[in-house]
């Protein structure tokens, strides 16, 4: 049977047929559409955990146990979980453990470009690259029978397009149901990594890479294709497919596994051609081995090492070095001026929108995190001043209040975001006599990656009924003692609360409850501007909404727009008729 | 398999549905028989940001991802979106284009000006060789559903590329949830009828 499946829902396919019996991950674009899928197959065990280190933990302990786990993590999550990924490479498994992190080449949604090829190296274990869904299926079974073959976790890299492209696969057969397990395996010597204990596995790890090398020699999913000689490419992932649409002619070695690689068979295609290129997205991690081989090659020097590299660049660069005939050109389409900017936008309805306009009305300093919230830091709110990691920001502030700046300051973080990393450092501020205020904006969901549950929710991704988290809760217990809960909707008590806080003297936390909209699903019916009451001050506009737009009407004083408001967006949240300084915002019932 | 091939791209606002409309659209390519691949993208740019989805139907499909000046169909679900995109069409390609306009945020707060419709007009109809405007929007509210224009919109679509429509309700009904299944179908058809 064949199905047009995207890149994550056919990793998730793969994990079922590969029998699959725990998954673990954080949610994450480009990864998260994984777990999810994986979730619709009920005799997998599947749970989002609080952050990726965590999941790392679990599927560790699932294999240590027998069961066959899997991680999914975007790319940037595996800095959180690498430090649990390589103590598994020393240990190795009882069942098999494949972890995957989907790349973000062209940052479509993540904070860097790093290229998560170069893990494979540092923590020494094999790295599968698929370049289609049918391939992502695939790689998901042969890298859990490579995981138990050599005793090792694998690790599956994908990409943006490799992960959000859809493609047809080929389904495989039900897996077997899963058998009984243990007792659990007490060999310390493998699985506590003691020095004394990891100082012997380590050599074992250095013979397991030239054992995997010998494998990849004869692994299926490293081919060569033999086209014309005189140009012969080296590719792997979807940049193989982008190099066959503009190289339809030359000769390919197409690779499946991109570390340890097949130096034997890398040696032939090179004798094989005249000239050899290696086309690599990112960083030229195969081609900095392949020239350690004394390979010549081309790479690097004509391939830019920053974004996408799609097919179109390819033909340019290809081109430009005379390696394709120029093709034929249409003349390229000029327009006067720029079009305007559409960039995301809090939705109509969002509870950030609150906090957002106060912290750009009172000019605080602000440490951003990772959410939907960062889009504070586009127009009108231009309201945080910093972003880097998840959970960095209650460490940040930490220490701007440790720098005598001549102003308080503010964090910014989601409930989902305060779970992952935010309870160590706000520990830390508590502990050192820390200074600022932490604003956790807890909107009951992890909105931007599409709603995943969390511990502040009482479900899970199975859909089991859970106890759910109480946030004020847990920053009681953790030692701070101003602590304020405001509904993000009322404009009023949230300046109210966010005074009270920023003039406190030590760590203060402003709690701005109001759920998503998504979650929420309770539009109220959309306001109204009376135009003869609005003087076109703009006030509204710096709420940031969606919604409200300009009309044509003009103050005839100001030669400003007036407001309007766009009845299908409005939800009815009534934001902008608080801030509204004349009352020409209104409810549709008070008309 | 058929030995000819179509490159489609939809470019519209996050929200619009322009993912639901791909997935349709790359479901018929396979029913009719080609190597189909589709390319979307996912994420933070959904919150009402600048979409676009590229889909194939060949007898074999490399890239997920189409080239400039090289498409065959732009289907624009918004003025300025389609206008934004109007570099991916080919001179002899076709741009379907919903009369839909939606004020990004750097218009309502003032610091640009949305184009006017005679002029995006100008530059679509200099840009391909066919240029259809479809009233996808208004027909949607017309059946008490804004929401259901893409629908409309693949109406037009399937009936411009002349294939079976019967295929196409088939998609529809596998990938749309039942409860607005019959609004869906509709759609469809009032789409089919707004291209004569």
């Amino acid at each position: 049977m064949r199905a047009l499946l995207s890149g994550n829902e056919a990793i998730a396919r793969g994990a079922y047929e590969a029998g699959i019996e725990v998954a673990a991950g954080y949610p994450g674009t480009p990864s998260s559409e994984i777990l999810e899928n994986v979730s619709s197959y009920k005799n997998i065990y599947s749970e989002w955990s609080v952050n990726e280190k965590v999941a790392m933990d679990a599927a560790a302990g699932a294999a240590y146990s027998g069961r066959r786990a899997l991680v999914t993590t975007k790319q940037v999550g595996m800095n959180v979980l690498s430090d649990s990924l390589f103590y598994t490479a020393y240990t190795g498994l009882e069942a098999g453990l494949v972890v995957v992190t989907a790349d973000d080449p062209g940052m479509f949604s993540s904070q860097n470009e790093q290229d998560n090829r170069h893990y494979a190296k540092l923590g020494k274990f094999p790295l599968l690259e698929p370049a289609d869904s049918q391939e992502c299926k695939d790689l998901i079974i042969k890298g859990i029978e490579i995981s138990e073959q050599f005793d090792t976790p694998v690790v599956v890299r994908t990409t943006m397009r490799t992960s959000h492209s859809k493609s047809v696969v080929e389904l495989g057969g039900d897996p077997a149901p899963p058998g009984d397990v243990g007792p659990f395996t007490r060999n310390m010597q493998k699985y506590n990594c003691m020095c004394l204990w990891s100082k012997k596995r380590h050599p074992v790890l250095e013979q397991r890479l030239l054992d995997l090398a010998e494998f990849a020699e004869t692994y299926p999913y490293n081919r060569i294709h033999w086209g014309d000689r005189s140009l012969g490419i080296i590719a792997s992932g979807v940049v193989y497919e982008y190099a066959r649409q503009v190289f339809p002619k030359a000769s390919f070695l197409k690779l499946g596994m991109v570390y340890p690689l097949p130096g034997k068979k890398i040696r032939q295609f090179a004798d094989g051609v005249e000239k050899l290129l290696i086309i690599e997205e990112l960083d030229p991690f195969i081609e900095e081995q392949v020239r350690a081989m004394g390979i010549d090659a081309v790479g690097k020097e004509i391939f830019p090492p920053c974004d996408e590299l799609l097919p179109q660049t390819l033909q340019e660069i290809a081109e430009k070095h005379s390696l394709l005939p120029p093709k034929k050109k249409t003349p390229p389409i000029t327009r006067d001026g720029d079009l305007p900017g559409r960039s995301p936008v809090l939705c109509a309805g969002c509870p950030h929108r609150s906090t957002f306009y106060l912290l750009n009305k009172m000019k605080l300093a602000v440490a951003g995190d990772i959410g939907c919230y960062n889009l504070g830091t586009l127009p009108p709110f231009n309201a945080q001043h910093t972003m880097g990691s998840m959970g960095a920001s209650i460490g940040v502030l930490h220490g701007m209040g440790k720098s005598d700046l001549p102003e308080p300051a503010v964090c910014t973080i989601g409930d989902g975001t305060f779970f992952h990393a935010g309870i160590p450092p706000l520990l830390n501020m508590v502990h050192n006599h820390g200074k600022g205020t932490v604003i956790i904006m807890d909107n009951s969901t992890t909105a931007m990656t599409g709603h995943q549950d969390h511990p502040g929710n009482n479900y899970t991704l199975m859909g089991k009924p859970t106890r759910e988290v109480d946030i004020e809760n847990i920053v009681r217990a953790l030692g701070v003692e101003k602590v304020i809960s405001v509904d993000a909707f009322n404009v009023k008590a949230m300046g109210k609360a966010l005074k009270e806080c920023t003039a406190c003297e030590g760590t203060a936390v402003l709690i701005a409850k109001g759920p998503c909209v998504f979650i929420s699903r309770n539009p109220q019916p959309a306001y109204t501007v009376d135009a003869d009451m609005c003087v076109a001050c703009g006030t509204c506009a710096k709420a940031g909404c969606p919604a409200t737009i300009k009309i044509d009407e003009i103050n005839p004083k100001t030669k400003m727009k007036k407001a309007g408001i766009d009845p299908v967006l409005c939800i009815g949240c009534d934001i902008c008729r608080q801030v509204c300084p004349t009352g020409a915002i209104q409810k549709p019932e008070e008309r | 398999m058929p030995e000819n091939s179509f490159k489609f791209l939809i470019a519209g606002v996050g929200g619009q549905g322009t993912v639901l409309a791909s997935d349709i659209l790359a479901e018929v390519g396979i029913r009719l028989g080609y190597d189909t691949k589709k390319s979307d993208i996912l994420g933070l740019a959904v919150r009402g940001g600048s979409v676009v989805s590229h889909i194939q139907w060949a007898p074999k499909v490399h890239s997920p991802v189409l080239d400039e000046y090289d498409v065959d169909y732009l289907i624009g679900f918004e003025w300025l979106e389609t206008l934004r995109r109007v570099t991916y069409i080919k001179p002899e390609g076709f741009i379907l284009a919903n009369d839909c306009r939606i004020d990004p945020m750097t218009v309502t707060s003032g610091q640009a000006d949305y184009p006017a419709k005679e002029s995006i007009m100008d530059d679509l109809n200099n840009a391909a060789a066919h240029v259809r405007i479809i009233t996808g929007t208004q027909t949607a509210l017309d059946l008490g559903n804004v929401l259901c224009f893409n629908i409309v919109v693949l109406g037009g679509l399937s009936k411009i590329l002349g294939n079976e429509p019967d295929i196409w309700r088939d998609v529809i009904k596998d990938r749309v949830p039942s409860k607005i299944l019959e609004l869906n179908l509709t759609a469809y058809e009032k789409g089919r009828d707004l291209i004569k």
